[in-house]
């Protein structure tokens, strides 16, 4: 019923999609996901505004850092509710692992990681990146061959492999359920109250990320990258 | 073809934002309550289901621990009977079992004891570590005898929080999990009061919430319906998870 995506464009367009359809579905689903993660998250980090690092931690002195009160228009649901920031933050983080799984394994078998999100050693070179920065700073972002440059390969790498997991294997952290199985993983993050900080900071390491991210999609011609991100096809 | 795949875009991205608003109203609680089921089952699918949480040295015990929710109930009754040291305190074990049993505070201590030294989570996100020591739950579970019908043991507490009893409740398998105790020490010394004197649980896999302080009556039931607000638990009643794992 549904027509093969990839097929139909090739018949239709000179270009091959530029996007496929399984970056593009978990794309918006992931965009959603975190979302309502982001916002019923600093509802639940106004629950207990200060952050530890090792196992254990609950006198606001013994903070590392105590985090501002996030207002209503900024939080899921918009007044302060634990039990419902919960609810959504929970039921979100399903979508939001799935889906990660989903396009990892999509893009190691479609090969778009290691074709277009996997730097080459090539582009490790001193005087490459030096370029790349200068084309950044000139917004010329498209290398001749229609490729990712340096710096998306790079920071789409780090959102890909390590900001996003991490938030997951963070969250898990946290869960006192998942406490026998993960032990071990615990540990290595520093303890509960640690892997708790390190959940906040990628939260925002990810809103950095998306704040470039959208302006970046505004300078580079919005109405064609959006045409791309959500039909696929280039023209 | 564009127009085709865009129809199909458009019925997702419509079914997405009328799943949201459906999760918004109250048909929304069916939503979260199967996630909440997913991670449940998710957590136990994954682990044994007597696999123990970590157990902390004695050095990695928290300088004071934090209580939370009541901390000295009010009522009368309570205040007299800490007076006398808990002397009079009866826990008693009834619902669906062969034997109720009734546990004066020395009997609690005569039983065979489970020392453990634990971290224990709270909901807002602190975390405190303590010793607790106290017989296991599934001892006294056993000594009443649980009939085949009983899924639930809810536990009834001393504290009322704004007017309205404290109660808990878990499932089989947390109640048999060997670290869930009925704890009447922390760090080596009677239970005080802002920790839940003369008794609390101990479940730890779940959150603080679950814990519940106070402890006075243990029942075995086949639904946790008609108990308190229905949910399994007083916060649970106000919005809260009755799995707290997570």
């Amino acid at each position: 019923m549904t027509p093969q995506p990839e097929r139909e464009a090739a018949v239709t367009a000179p270009f091959p999609p530029r996007h496929r359809a399984s970056t593009r579905i978990w794309h918006w689903v992931n965009f959603a996901c975190i979302v309502i993660l982001f916002m019923s998250g600093l509802n639940i980090s106004n629950a207990h505004p200060w952050l530890y690092w090792g196992d254990a931690g609950f006198l606001p002195e013994d903070a590392w850092f105590a985090v501002m009160r996030f207002p209503g228009w900024a939080t899921i649901p918009d007044y302060y509710s634990l039990a419902a920031a919960r609810d959504w933050h929970l039921t979100a983080a399903l979508p939001y692992a799935v889906g990660l799984l989903f396009i990892w394994i999509s893009m190691l078998a479609n090969r778009h990681f290691c074709r277009d999100i996997a730097t080459r050693g090539r582009e490790w070179d001193r005087n490459a990146i030096k370029q790349d920065v200068r084309n950044h700073l000139r917004f010329e972002f498209d290398p001749a061959d229609g490729k990712y440059n340096f710096f998306q390969k790079l920071s789409y790498g780090l959102v890909y492999g390590v900001m996003l997991p991490l938030m997951i294997f963070t969250g898990m952290a946290i869960s006192p359920g998942w406490e026998p199985a993960l032990g071990w993983m615990i540990e290595l993050m520093g303890g509960r109250q640690s892997a708790r900080s390190l959940h906040f900071i990628t939260a925002w390491a990810i809103f950095v990320f998306f704040v470039l991210h959208v302006a970046l999609v505004f300078v580079s011609g919005p109405i064609g990258q959006m045409r791309s991100m959500i039909l696929g096809n280039r023209k | 073809m564009s127009l085709h795949r865009r129809d199909i875009l458009l019925a997702m991205g419509v079914t997405l934002v009328g799943a949201c608003s459906k999760v918004a109203d109250s048909g929304g609680s069916t939503v979260f309550d199967t996630a909440e089921d997913l991670h449940r089952k998710a957590q136990r699918l994954f682990q044994s289901r007597t696999a123990l949480v970590k157990e902390y040295s004695p050095e990695d015990i928290s300088p004071f621990f934090r209580g939370n929710g009541t901390t000295r109930p009010a009522e009368a009754s309570y205040a007299l009977s800490a007076a006398n040291g808990f002397a009079d305190w009866r826990l008693t074990v009834g619902g669906l079992v062969d034997n109720p049993l009734a546990f004066s505070i020395e009997n609690i201590r005569r039983l065979p004891q489970r020392t453990q030294i634990t971290r224990h989570d709270c909901v807002e996100g602190w975390s405190a570590i303590g010793q607790w020591t106290g017989p296991q739950l599934s001892l006294v579970l056993d000594a009443a005898g649980l009939q085949d019908s009983a899924r639930f043991i809810v536990f009834r507490c001393a504290d009322e929080l704004n007017g309205n009893a404290y109660y808990e409740s878990i499932d089989l398998l947390d109640a048999y999990h060997p670290q869930t105790i009925i704890a009447h020490q922390l760090n080596g010394e009677p239970l005080p009061i802002r920790n839940g004197a003369p008794l609390r649980m101990r479940i730890e896999r779940q959150l603080g919430y679950k814990h519940a302080k106070y402890l006075t009556g243990i029942e075995a039931v086949a639904s946790l319906d008609g108990i308190g607000g229905g949910e399994g638990g007083y916060w649970e009643d106000r919005g809260y998870q009755w799995y707290a794992g997570i």
